[in-house]
């Protein structure tokens, strides 16, 4: 049962296309988990649906109708039930995507303290990156110049706010420093996105923050 | 306040309107014609035909519809005016392409087609990756509900009327979000767009096609 969920003005900003990269797979990420956010995100998009109905157009070159039929006629036929069974796993599809794989497909770094972390390749607007925390363990106590998202894969985690488990995302504004705890058991994994590099509050994290390039 | 101009009606002395056939054969329910403006529904009609038969004067109706409309919305968006073209045909090509995907009881043709040149938009502008949630494990019915598909249809145009009652600036802050003009901090300023029935019925056809898989 997830009970954290997106809020409007990232719904809003991803059905509009001006969320960064990382962002967006974190968005893509949580709906694909949560049909509550699903139905939330299509109501958005009927918004853009709406304007762009509204929209006076703008007339097309003469040949515009042949040329996009000679376009169709050129490419691929599309096979008729395109939609492939996904497989079960871990992680949802725009994840796997960017993985290459499901979990053990990643290719984890160490941070210290059992702590490991893998990259994503996104445009340079934000970072978004794989969390692998093991059962009790904390991740540094930290704030934030900008926004925090962290979407909860595998386990669990609690801080200063409340629990969050699997299909939970937690929205950090600049205003919060929190100290995330994965809770014992199975290891936490969390997909956490940033649009800006984290400060850590306490000194030796801080000399840590260029290595983990977080 | 960019000046909103309706869409004109199909005009096809050879059949009868559109959405009195659809009126006819959905048996139960209402449908509000808009004087003077194709309703959702009729668009609809289209594109199962589309959908079922590769119907290519269906198609065409669409693509005059849209296509000027899409060439507009990408235009808007910072594309020069041969860029916009070369996309807007594109997007239709998608149209065609990925007809089956078309899923009436959760959007409006408008809604659909403005996901599909939003996505070429973020591709064409911003080279970036777009993730996308992952597909529910089923395709659309392939004799979707008419009644739902009539209802989700009306709910979008009570949206747009619904959406041309705001204030001229609160509606203004909306096109400039879509159209691109705004960050995502500042689509944080956007309160209360009036979502509420139509989010229902997402939130109700995801259930329905849940339920008809399990």
């Amino acid at each position: 049962m997830i009970r954290h969920h997106l809020n409007d003005a990232l719904l809003m900003a991803y059905s509009a296309g001006q969320l960064p990269e990382a962002f967006n797979l974190a968005v893509a990420a949580h709906v694909s988990l949560c049909d509550e956010c699903r139905a939330r995100l299509e109501s958005f998009d009927a918004v853009g649906g709406v304007l762009l109905d509204d929209c006076s157009g703008v007339s097309l070159s003469e040949n515009s109708f042949a040329a996009t039929m000679a376009r169709i006629k050129a490419g691929d036929p599309q096979p008729r039930s395109p939609r492939q069974a996904v497989p079960r796993g871990v992680f949802p599809a725009p994840l796997r995507d960017y993985v290459g794989g499901d979990l053990d497909a990643v290719r984890w770094r160490s941070v210290g303290g059992g702590v490991r972390q893998a990259i994503l390749a996104t445009d340079r607007d934000a970072t978004a990156r794989l969390l692998y925390i093991p059962g009790g363990v904390a991740v540094p106590d930290h704030g934030h110049r900008g926004t925090e998202l962290t979407l909860v894969l595998q386990g669990a985690f609690r801080d200063e706010v409340d629990r969050f488990g699997r299909g939970d995302i937690e929205i950090a504004t600049e205003e919060l420093d929190h100290t995330p705890v994965a809770e014992e058991g199975d290891p936490c994994v969390c997909l956490a996105v940033t649009d800006a590099p984290l400060r850590f509050n306490s000194f030796v994290p801080r000399i840590l923050q260029p290595f983990l390039r977080i | 306040m960019l000046q909103i101009v309706r869409a004109n009606p199909i005009t096809d002395p050879h059949s009868a309107p559109p959405a009195l056939e659809w009126m006819a054969r959905g048996g139960k329910g209402r449908v509000d014609v808009s004087e003077g403006s194709a309703t959702q529904g009729e668009w609809v009609e289209q594109m199962l035909r589309l959908a079922r038969q590769g119907d290519e004067a269906a198609f065409a109706e669409l693509f005059d519809h849209f296509a000027p409309r899409v060439k507009a919305f990408l235009m808007k968006s910072g594309a020069t005016a041969s860029l916009a073209e070369e996309c807007a045909q594109d997007v239709m090509a998608t149209v065609w392409n990925k007809a089956a995907l078309f899923d009436p009881s959760r959007a409006s043709v408008a809604t659909w087609i403005f996901t599909i040149a939003r996505n070429r938009r973020i591709d064409a502008l911003r080279k970036a990756r777009r993730p996308e949630p992952e597909d529910l494990p089923w395709g659309p019915e392939p004799e979707p509900d008419q009644i739902d598909s009539m209802v989700l249809q009306q709910e979008t145009e009570r949206l747009g009327e619904a959406l041309a009652l705001l204030p001229d600036n609160q509606r203004e802050l909306i096109e400039k979000a879509y159209f691109g003009d705004l960050s995502h901090g500042e689509i944080a300023r956007i309160t209360g767009l009036p979502l509420g029935t139509i989010k229902s019925r997402i939130r109700l056809a995801l259930e329905k096609l849940r339920q008809a898989m399990t």
